[in-house]
């Protein structure tokens, strides 16, 4: 049955390795993929580990209905202490590495230790083998694939590898499969580069049985139907992820120069149909591809058409990288971006966290607490195109005294740089926000605020909020499958009923993070999108396991709580700046100066502010601090842990 | 019944690589989720973003049929398509040599080769696949349909010409 994959645990150390079945009891408490990865994570190591420390464990996987006819089955799941924020790390991609290491064999890979010298693993239908990795340290992220598969002679294999980043331990080095498809955020490839661990290379042809193939033929195709009809996903389709950069622009939801605007002025040339007209002048007009079984083909292909890197072939770029190297930095420069994509994909970091960064150290440059003398000369200034491009390249090999201190995070870069560095530094937990300006949206700023991976916007982000629904159609998707009868509220800028709707999405995303589908299959930026009725189904016809909607909330809400305990664990406090739920001053003292009317002027308010915080604790059933009450952990059967099922 | 005279037209550069019809494959033959036996397959040029899918050609003088020493192999003129009667063939692959595609493969679990039937007049693959990259059409169709797309690319070259020749 489609249950029967593996768990690996794996020692690069001691080369042992072992695999067992996943108890069923296990997957109906949390499922697979990220939940069942969080409470790997938080049963296999210690308290305070040093994350770059061989006592540190890695967590790879496929969601539980990786690669059946559930819709964009794609996702792989990667988590550790994160080297980032010393709290939970975790990341997810997608592409057809997960799919792959099912067929192989394997949901869960649990690594620890540190193997002497490079390593890949190579995972073959049930067989898993440690391999010398030494001829590909200092490739990047895609010569490392390709020589894989020479090595192997299969074209057909799939990698999860790290590049130069990785390798050179910067906190937020990713784990990259493809082209493009990145685990970027929290650092995991930095814990892959720790780990002397170059890449993991699957390729299987074992059966995922299907429990009721003609059921979950009909149920995937009126499911492509109700994806597909979403107007929002048509948009995705054919613009890619930059449309939503454009929409959010417009009406001033863009943070730039840092933090000090909310909208990136004259940016025509980073518009998303610019990017579409470069994309369709050097891939020709069907341009768009798609992650494994997905229909929405949100993934643009691209050359480079200009400037040192002309002709380079990438995909992409994403939202994340017209804020990372647009806007934030203030480079207008639809080239600048693309070139910027391609450089973050070779060397296998973060976009979001290098653009965040680099624009941090922008601003201090302007305000004069880095000098010329910190930059080895580099004029970094915003608008500075080749600064940029270059300041990439420099964090990813450590070369310099700045860019070997930015490549330490945000919080440790301000420990050692001083001077209110850490005044202007965006983050939560120690993570970059993203590029997105949440002082008009309380919604928002509440989920970057509390986010179990630190600032974020994929977990909990409720994107709807920014629509205007009708009160009734809000109660319609915020209602289920538990009942809500709280207030909620249309406008954006309210803060009534917002610590609900974050609640709920938190639990929805950890949803579709533990089946493993991609998150523009649910209620993320559309309404009318599946959620827990539907996977409920698609569960029971492709595995033949049966869960209530309230069943697969209740793993959600387990695992969430799992995710808390570990960071709770690690030091997270309420108010702490550094590791709590907290969002940087300017959120609160700095008023947006430009945007749309009702947006103009916006900050959050202090008081509300801690008000939504504390609903959002009791709706988790935390105290006011921010703990897991003793009877909240007896519901959710975790007042045991850590317990040692697998 | 009349012949159908369809055939899978697959129109290449729309594929995005997705490999649903693979999976939509092998769940409609065999129950599974494994692309190693389905009948479709997409092959790739990651480094460069080409995706091709590659399925049988329904061929009328088809070297699987000519070669296959027990005659297991035939076309089925109703639906026109090239068949395996799996209670004649005898496995011995000499099929999956002579195929000039690639198209008939070797199921390792089944231990059977295998190869498109067109699903009996219902593709699974054109059903699911949104973008349109297969389609199932009247054979004349793909022809039409590839002349009207050179027409076009025609027409904007004779205008682009004759502005070119006006400034010139």
């Amino acid at each position: 049955m489609a249950l029967n994959k593996k768990i690996a645990y794996i020692d690069l150390s001691t080369g042992k390795i072992e695999t067992k079945p996943i108890p069923l009891e296990v997957r109906k408490r949390f499922l697979g993929g990220r939940g069942l990865d969080a409470y790997l994570l938080y049963n296999h190591t210690d308290k305070g580990v040093d994350p770059l420390s061989p006592k540190n464990t890695l967590l790879v996987s496929a969601g539980i209905l990786g690669a059946t006819l559930a819709s964009a089955t794609a996702r792989t799941h990667i988590m550790a202490k994160s080297p980032l924020t010393n709290l939970l790390g975790s990341s997810n991609m997608g592409g057809f590495f997960a799919p792959e290491l099912r067929w192989a064999g394997f949901d869960h890979l649990v690594i620890k230790g540190k193997a002497e010298k490079p390593v890949y693993l190579w995972i073959h239908n049930g067989e898993i083998e440690i391999r010398d990795a030494s001829n590909l340290w200092g490739k990047t992220t895609t010569e490392t694939q390709w020589a894989i598969r020479e090595e192997l002679n299969d074209d057909d294999v799939k990698c999860a590898v790290i590049g130069p980043a990785g390798e050179n331990l910067v906190t937020f080095a990713s784990v990259m499969t493809g082209i493009k498809d990145s685990a970027g955020r929290s650092g995991m490839g930095c814990i892959f580069g720790s780990k002397n661990l170059k890449a993991i290379a699957a390729r299987g042809t074992m059966d995922i049985k299907i429990a009721y193939p003609e059921d979950a033929l009909e149920y995937n195709r009126r499911f492509i139907t109700q994806i597909v009809s979403s107007k929002v996903n048509q948009t995705q389709g054919t613009l890619g992820t930059p449309f939503i950069w454009g929409a959010t622009n417009s009406w001033g939801g863009i943070r730039t120069r840092n933090f000090q605007y909310n909208q990136c002025e004259y940016a025509d040339d980073i518009e998303p149909e610019r990017i579409d007209e470069i994309c369709t002048e050097t891939m020709g007009p069907y341009h768009m591809a798609g992650c494994f079984g997905c229909q929405v083909h949100c993934r643009a292909q691209y050359k480079i058409p200009s400037g040192p890197y002309a002709g380079k072939y990438d995909e992409g770029p994403e939202y994340t990288s017209q804020g990372a190297f647009g806007g934030e930095p203030d480079c207008k420069s639809a080239v600048t971006v693309l070139t910027g994509n391609h450089l973050v994909d070779q060397y296998g970091v973060d976009n979001l966290e290098i653009g965040s960064i680099i624009s941090w150290a922008m601003e201090l440059y302007e305000e004069g607490i880095l000098t010329s003398k910190d930059t080895d000369g580099l004029d970094l200034k915003f608008g500075n195109d080749e600064a940029l491009l270059e300041m990439i390249r420099r964090i990813c090999f450590r070369d310099g005294w700045l860019a070997n201190t930015l490549a330490d995070g945000g919080i440790q870069a301000s420990e050692k740089i001083g001077k209110n560095s850490f005044g202007y530094l965006i983050h939560v937990k120690g993570m970059s926000n993203l590029h997105s300006d949440e002082r008009a949206t309380p919604a928002l700023a509440l989920g970057i605020a509390t986010g179990s991976r630190g600032s974020d916007h994929l977990r909990s982000r409720p994107a709807i909020d920014l629509y205007h629904l009708p009160e009734e159609v809000l109660r319609k998707v915020y209602s289920n499958p538990v009942a809500y009868d709280g207030p909620l509220s249309s406008e954006h800028t309210s803060y009534v009923g917002k610590a609900w709707q974050v609640f709920w999405q938190e639990l929805c995303y950890m949803g579709v993070d533990c089946l493993g589908i991609c998150k523009y299959h649910t209620t993320f930026l559309g309404a009318t999108l599946p959620n827990f009725e539907d996977w409920s189904k698609v569960l029971y016809y492709n595995t033949g396991l049966e869960m209530s909607p309230r069943d697969i909330w209740d793993v959600a809400d387990r695992c969430y709580n799992i995710e808390r305990l570990f960071n709770m664990r690690e030091g997270l406090t309420r108010d702490d700046p550094k590791k709590g739920d907290t969002l940087n001053h300017r959120y609160f003292d700095e008023p947006c100066r430009r945007g749309a009317p009702d947006v103009i002027g916006a900050k959050i308010d202090r008081k509300k502010f801690k008000k939504m915080i504390d609903e959002y604790y009791e709706h988790h059933g935390w105290d006011e601090n921010g703990v897991p009450t003793a009877e909240t952990l007896k519901r959710l059967g975790l007042d045991k842990e850590p317990s040692h099922l697998v | 019944m009349e012949p159908t005279g369809k055939v899978l037209m697959i129109n290449y550069e729309k594929c995005t690589g997705c490999r649903l019809c693979e999976l939509v494959c092998s769940v409609m033959h065999e129950g599974v989720s494994n692309p190693s036996r389905s009948r479709i397959k997409i092959i790739k040029w990651e480094s460069e973003g080409l995706y091709i899918p590659m399925s049988c050609q329904q061929c009328e003088d088809a070297p699987c049929v000519n070669v296959c020493p027990v005659k297991a192999v035939s076309r089925d003129e109703t639906l026109g398509r090239v068949v395996v009667d799996y209670d004649v063939c005898i496995g011995c692959r000499a099929c999956v040599s002579a195929c000039p595609f690639g198209a008939m493969g070797f199921d390792v679990i089944g231990r059977k080769v295998i190869k498109c039937d067109l699903c009996d007049g219902d593709p699974q693959c054109v059903r699911f696949c949104e973008i349109h990259a297969l389609e199932y059409v009247d054979a004349d169709r793909v022809s039409v349909l590839k002349t009207r797309d050179a027409a076009q690319r025609l027409s904007v070259a004779e205008k682009e010409g004759a502005v070119l020749l006006a400034q010139a």
